[in-house]
């Protein structure tokens, strides 16, 4: 009986994570040779900077929505099979310009897109993104790149469900990158722009201003601000809530 | 790549050929540059798909089929930027003449035919200058394919637009492919100014087109040094 119960409530469940297919959007001209794919998974982005606690919370959020029946698929960027090594050896030889650089990320980016996330999405998985075309833009725009230019070269991106920017100041984001490495590291300081001898206070500026872009993208994709300051679980209980309860609204 | 800045001055020409393959483009530009040199004016050479570190990927992608045409396009995209970042800006800021075996139009003509959006191509190379002189080697197909094709045994999987699915034969798929690719270009010689030579007539006399045609806007100090017909 407790078991018949129990299987019940189960399959009242599964019926429950059951998405509805709906179309694919893009931002801008998308992808003229897949425009009509319907799509059954859901696309989640967890934004900021390094040391801000993002791969803890993916971690966290994928074992718990497995644990409630979905499949996931984690993803981030410089993970492309096609481009990963090569962006690592260009950026070890400073041998790229800041064009070129964000040319290569994107083509990385749509290889990702095209080759893992959306399959993932096509065969209704919820997709889990370390990091979208936001950090791209971000750097890009600090870098001195036109934004209009940006915002339409990544025109091809798939519009995520839900996007969570974990918002962390910037003194408290050094102090955790020393806990993690004994020193900071050098574009993530943005030592290629010649901030400041000083690179203590060259990452400050360098993140500022990367806050600063995340907080003007805030409206026009719509971002989810997250107090990244607070506690990991805190954090990870609010993200998950706020899933939950797209997910449950689907 | 030039947008936020305009305040530069460029004193270097920029002469760029466009084409199908096999429509003698790449000798016709290698005379021009024999010739620029042979008078002594400073010249810079740069070709599609040509930078270090970026061909390596597309090579590596294409042997495994892993493009798609947006991978494609942005490839070739960061090898040009690569190439207009290191060398074609800044030696055109100094005065060189620059010389480019296919420019942004061929990705406009190729990118759009693969299925990219000819709005989001033209926004990804908005960052180039424009070339002073276009040349646009007119051929009909078959004239490409019996110069490029005919004796070889098999073609390479994307060069004869196998990519596309357009037909299972990869000599019937590259005709179909260029030809496509030839009516994307003809869409454009008026709106982007190109100068069309005919690349069915004789070396000789394409050469002497083109030659006429640069001393034009060869800069009157690099000019001086151009020994004029019957001089």
């Amino acid at each position: 009986m407790c078991l018949c119960l129990e299987v019940e409530g189960m399959r009242q469940k599964q019926q429950k994570i059951r998405h509805n297919s709906h179309p694919i959007k893009y931002y801008g001209k998308g992808i003229p040779y897949v425009q009509d794919t319907e799509v059954k998974g859901r696309l989640i982005v967890i934004e900021g900077p390094d040391a801000s606690g993002r791969s803890t919370q993916i971690g966290m959020l994928t074992t718990k929505l497995e644990a409630d029946g979905h499949a996931v698929l984690n993803t981030g960027l410089r993970r492309s099979e096609l481009m990963g090594e090569g962006i690592m050896e260009a950026k070890e030889e400073h041998m790229l310009g800041r064009k070129t650089m964000s040319l290569f990320y994107a083509a990385d980016f749509a290889d990702r897109l095209e080759n893992k996330i959306l399959p993932a999405l096509r065969s209704g998985y919820i997709v889990l993104a370390d990091r979208y075309i936001y950090t791209l833009i971000a750097r890009a725009t600090v870098r001195g790149l036109n934004k209009r230019w940006s915002h339409q070269l990544f025109g091809f991106a798939i519009v995520p469900d839900l996007i969570f920017y974990l918002d962390v100041k910037a003194e408290e984001l050094v102090h955790r990158v020393f806990q993690k490495n004994t020193f900071l590291d050098y574009y993530e300081s943005g030592a290629d722009l010649g901030l400041s001898d000083d690179m203590y206070e060259s990452f400050i500026i360098y993140q500022r201003r990367m806050a600063k872009e995340f907080h003007n993208m805030q409206k026009r994709y719509n971002l989810t601000l997250i107090d990244g300051n607070k506690p990991i679980l805190e954090i990870n209980a609010e993200l998950q809530k706020r899933i939950e309860d797209f997910l449950n609204k689907q | 790549m030039t947008e936020g800045r305009k305040d530069f001055s460029i004193d270097g020409k920029l002469i760029i050929v466009e084409g199908i393959d096999g429509s003698g483009k790449s000798t016709q530009i290698r005379l021009l540059e024999k010739w620029l040199r042979y008078i002594g004016i400073p010249v810079f050479f740069t070709e599609w798909n040509s930078s270090e570190q970026i061909k390596e990927i597309i090579s590596i992608g294409k042997k495994k089929n892993l493009l798609t045409p947006t991978t494609f396009s942005l490839l070739h995209a960061t090898d040009f930027a690569a190439r207009y970042e290191r060398n074609i800006f800044p030696l055109l800021r100094a005065g060189y003449v620059v010389l480019a075996d296919r420019y942004i139009y061929t990705a406009f003509a190729r990118d759009v035919v693969r299925g990219c959006s000819p709005e989001w191509v033209r926004n990804v190379y908005s960052l180039a200058v424009k070339p002073d002189i276009a040349f646009y080697f007119k051929v009909p197909v078959e004239v490409s394919f019996d110069r490029i094709v005919k004796n070889r045994p098999k073609l390479k999987y994307y060069e004869a637009g196998m990519d596309l699915n357009l037909s299972n034969d990869p000599y019937e798929s590259y005709r179909i492919f260029q030809g496509r690719i030839i009516d994307e270009y003809e869409s454009m010689v008026e709106p982007e100014g190109l100068t069309v030579i005919d690349g069915t007539k004789d070396i000789e006399e394409q050469q002497e087109l083109m030659r006429q045609k640069v001393k034009e806007i060869l800069p009157q100090q690099m000019h001086k040094n151009v020994p004029m017909p019957g001089s």
